[in-house]
């Protein structure tokens, strides 16, 4: 019996949908530069490295923009009690947001690169790694942003205005604020890059990980039952521990790049706070867990709190994941003692693989579980075939890519930084080393069974509504 | 309501997260504006002054750029030394240094050369970093690379190579050819060797200085 869903919640299922093929896209151009870390003729000079890397990051970094407006726009409603202010506009801006993305892809991949002017820069890419998209993309994403916060403002402001709902109106307004951070053009790199990791830092290691905090607490409340005063305390605790440790963690990306060194300790000290949230993040998950499924066996019951398995098993990933991918495999390399070997090598991409992971998709795909479940009408989801297959392929996938990864980082810092001193002729010395080579096969290898996951996600987020042992 | 604790008080917790965030942000605005007074591109008159800046202005192409041992910080720094020729010519004036040096960063970014390579250390790994690459012996008069197009210049044996690189067999990895135009070429090796004097406070570390450690060559 499928459920009749609030508009705000149809929207949600639009913006996870689009998530999901994009993640998709993300998976397959990965997948392709892999491949070339093998075969380095493959498709050279049609997709090369170059683009197949851009679409593989920002497809990452775009899908995840949808899902989270998606799991906001999924939210609203349950939270504040009302639906959501101004949804026509939302889903008009949707499929803008959808175009948009669409055209920048085609044009990634049929134009790839032009002159070096500033039509390029207005049209094809900017060339900033992560935000390559074109300023005219640019300023679209920025009008579809404001009209999002503006249509959790004003939700917020008329609806029952709860402590998730708070945390969220002040992240997102920032997070759609700092994006701004990233469109001007210089000539000096330093001062390009000192902007550019407003952007990226300021999202992936403060409010993009407070977003998760709430959609955690979200999920808790929403999956176990878990008593929402507490769990609002906890997400208040985290957005104190995460803006204050992750704010002036940016230091760590100023090391390097012309800034002064001054950094070095401001950096240091704090990103290396930075891994602190992520265990209390970790902690609260299995603690509310624990502590309302302890409540429900006092009563003499054995029945599962848990009323989407599914859901909340990619939702206790994410706290390991965000805790080992952005945590600890983040602060093996942040400080500048080590930072100073470690910076730019295969390193810091085992670090991305797992934090991104870890930290956001698995949270996201939760979501998508607790989306399909509302959108059937379940009461108590469980797991299919499909559901523990897909997420044993993923995790496994992307865990085995990082230990490759790290690996052949491992090889690269030892020859071609502490060796060979960062030259070109060092830079291949570490390529060609036996472990470097044997981990980018283990990459490849655990990329496809990624791959194979997703395929079976896709087919379990299309199906799972349908299956009949789930209560109804 | 009995009596409670400040400690599992909401609004406490609420109003902390809010006093610790805007403090780190202030914080980190104040910071932004010592940075970027730093970094901000030194002129041609710093140069021919003698004045360090963090980041020379474009005019560094006039002169020979070194990456030296320095004692009192316990890294290497850029040295800016004596004039150098740059395809020919150490006269650049402040704005034909800085119309190369505009059209070199604008190609950086419209080839995408971040996605394969990295700059400062941050983009891809799929290819050499290119922070130095300006001081890369391999580019030097003794250089395979440089040997390998043919030219007499580091300079031109940089452009060629940029202009037609899948020509060069350099590595069974190769760069693909982006559609460089000579002047584009010449724009962006006035960036790398603009780069190559950013004060990266010793990144890379040892760069050029250690050969033939590896593989018995």
């Amino acid at each position: 019996m499928a459920s009749k869903l609030n508009e705000s919640q149809q929207l949600a299922t639009w913006y996870f949908t689009f998530a999901a093929i994009l993640f998709g896209a993300q998976l397959l151009f990965g997948l392709v530069a892999a491949i070339q870390y093998v075969m380095p003729g493959f498709l050279f000079e049609i997709i090369d490295f170059s683009i197949a890397r851009i679409i593989h990051i920002n497809a990452l970094v775009v899908w995840m923009v949808f899902a989270m407006f998606g799991s906001v726009y999924w939210l609203l409603p349950d939270e504040t009690g009302i639906e959501t202010v101004g949804i026509k506009l939302g889903k008009l801006l949707y499929w803008v947001f959808v175009a948009a993305i669409v055209v920048v892809v085609l044009v990634y991949l049929l134009v790839q690169v032009g002159p070096a002017d500033e039509t390029t820069i207005w049209f094809i890419t900017e060339g900033r790694e992560y935000i390559e998209a074109p300023r005219w993309a640019d300023i679209g994403i920025v009008v579809v942003a404001l009209g999002f916060v503006a249509n959790l403002f004003l939700t917020g402001i008329k609806g029952n205005r709860s402590g998730i709902v708070t945390v969220l109106m002040a992240d997102m307004i920032a997070f759609a604020g700092l994006y701004l951070a990233g469109m001007f053009f210089t000539d000096n790199i330093s001062v390009d890059q000192y902007w550019w990791w407003w952007v990226i830092h300021l999202w992936v290691e403060a409010t993009w990980e407070v977003f998760v905090g709430a959609i955690a607490a979200y999920g808790l409340i929403k999956m176990v039952g878990a008593h929402r005063q507490v769990v609002e305390m906890w997400l208040w605790i985290e957005v104190a521990m995460l803006f204050g440790s992750g704010i002036l963690g940016m230091g760590h990306h100023y090391f390097w790049i012309g800034t002064p060194e001054y950094w070095w300790e401001i950096g240091a000290l704090f990103s290396a706070l930075e891994p602190l949230p992520l265990v209390a993040m970790f902690v609260h998950v299995l603690y509310d867990w624990g502590k309302t499924q302890g409540g429900q066996d006092a009563k003499g019951e054995s029945v599962s709190v848990i009323n989407n398995k599914p859901a909340f098993t990619w939702f206790v990933f994410n706290a390991f994941g965000n805790f080992l991918g952005a945590g600890v495999w983040g602060f093996f390399h942040t400080l500048p003692q080590v930072n100073l070997y470690t910076h730019g090598t295969q390193f810091t991409s085992a670090h991305g693989h797992l934090a991104f992971f870890g930290a956001y998709a698995t949270i996201l795909i939760g979501m998508m579980y607790i989306a399909v479940q509302g959108k059937n009408g379940i009461k108590v989801m469980k797991n299919t075939t499909s559901s523990i297959l897909a997420v044993s392929l993923i995790v496994g996938g992307v865990v085995g890519m990082t230990v490759a990864l790290t690996i052949a980082g491992y090889v690269q810092v030892l020859v071609s930084r502490a060796q060979m001193g960062a030259t070109w002729a060092g830079y291949f010395d570490g390529q060609a080393g036996m472990w470097f080579a044997q981990g980018m096969d283990w990459r490849l290898i655990m990329g496809v069974v990624t791959f194979i996951g997703f395929l079976f996600l896709a087919k379990d987020l299309l199906s799972i509504g349908k299956a009949a042992h789930h209560e109804r | 309501m009995a009596k409670r604790s400040v400690w599992s008080d909401n609004r406490f917790w609420q109003r902390s997260a809010a006093w610790v965030t805007g403090f780190a942000a202030v914080l980190l605005i104040w910071l932004t504006f010592d940075t970027s007074a730093q970094i901000s591109m030194g002129t041609d008159a710093d140069l021919k002054n003698g004045v360090t800046k963090r980041v020379p202005g474009p005019t560094v192409i006039n002169y020979k750029i070194t990456y030296e041992m320095d004692t009192k910080r316990g890294h290497e720094i850029p040295v800016i030394g004596e004039k150098e020729l740059f395809f020919g010519r150490d006269d650049y004036s402040e704005e034909e240094a800085g119309a190369l040096l505009h059209l070199g960063k604008l190609g950086s970014q419209v080839k995408n050369c971040m996605d394969c390579h990295t700059l400062l250390g941050n983009g891809a790994y799929y290819a050499p970093d290119l922070t130095k690459a300006w001081l890369d012996p391999a580019w030097g008069p003794e250089g395979s690379l440089q040997a390998m197009t043919g030219k007499e210049t580091k300079e031109e044996a940089m452009a060629e190579f940029l202009q037609h690189p899948s020509q060069y067999p350099t590595h069974e990895r190769m760069m693909p050819n982006l559609g460089i135009t000579a002047e584009e070429a010449k724009g962006l090796v006035s960036f790398l060797k603009h780069m190559s004097s950013i004060d990266t406070n010793g990144f890379p570390r040892n760069f050029g200085k250690i050969q033939g450690a590896v593989h018995g060559k």
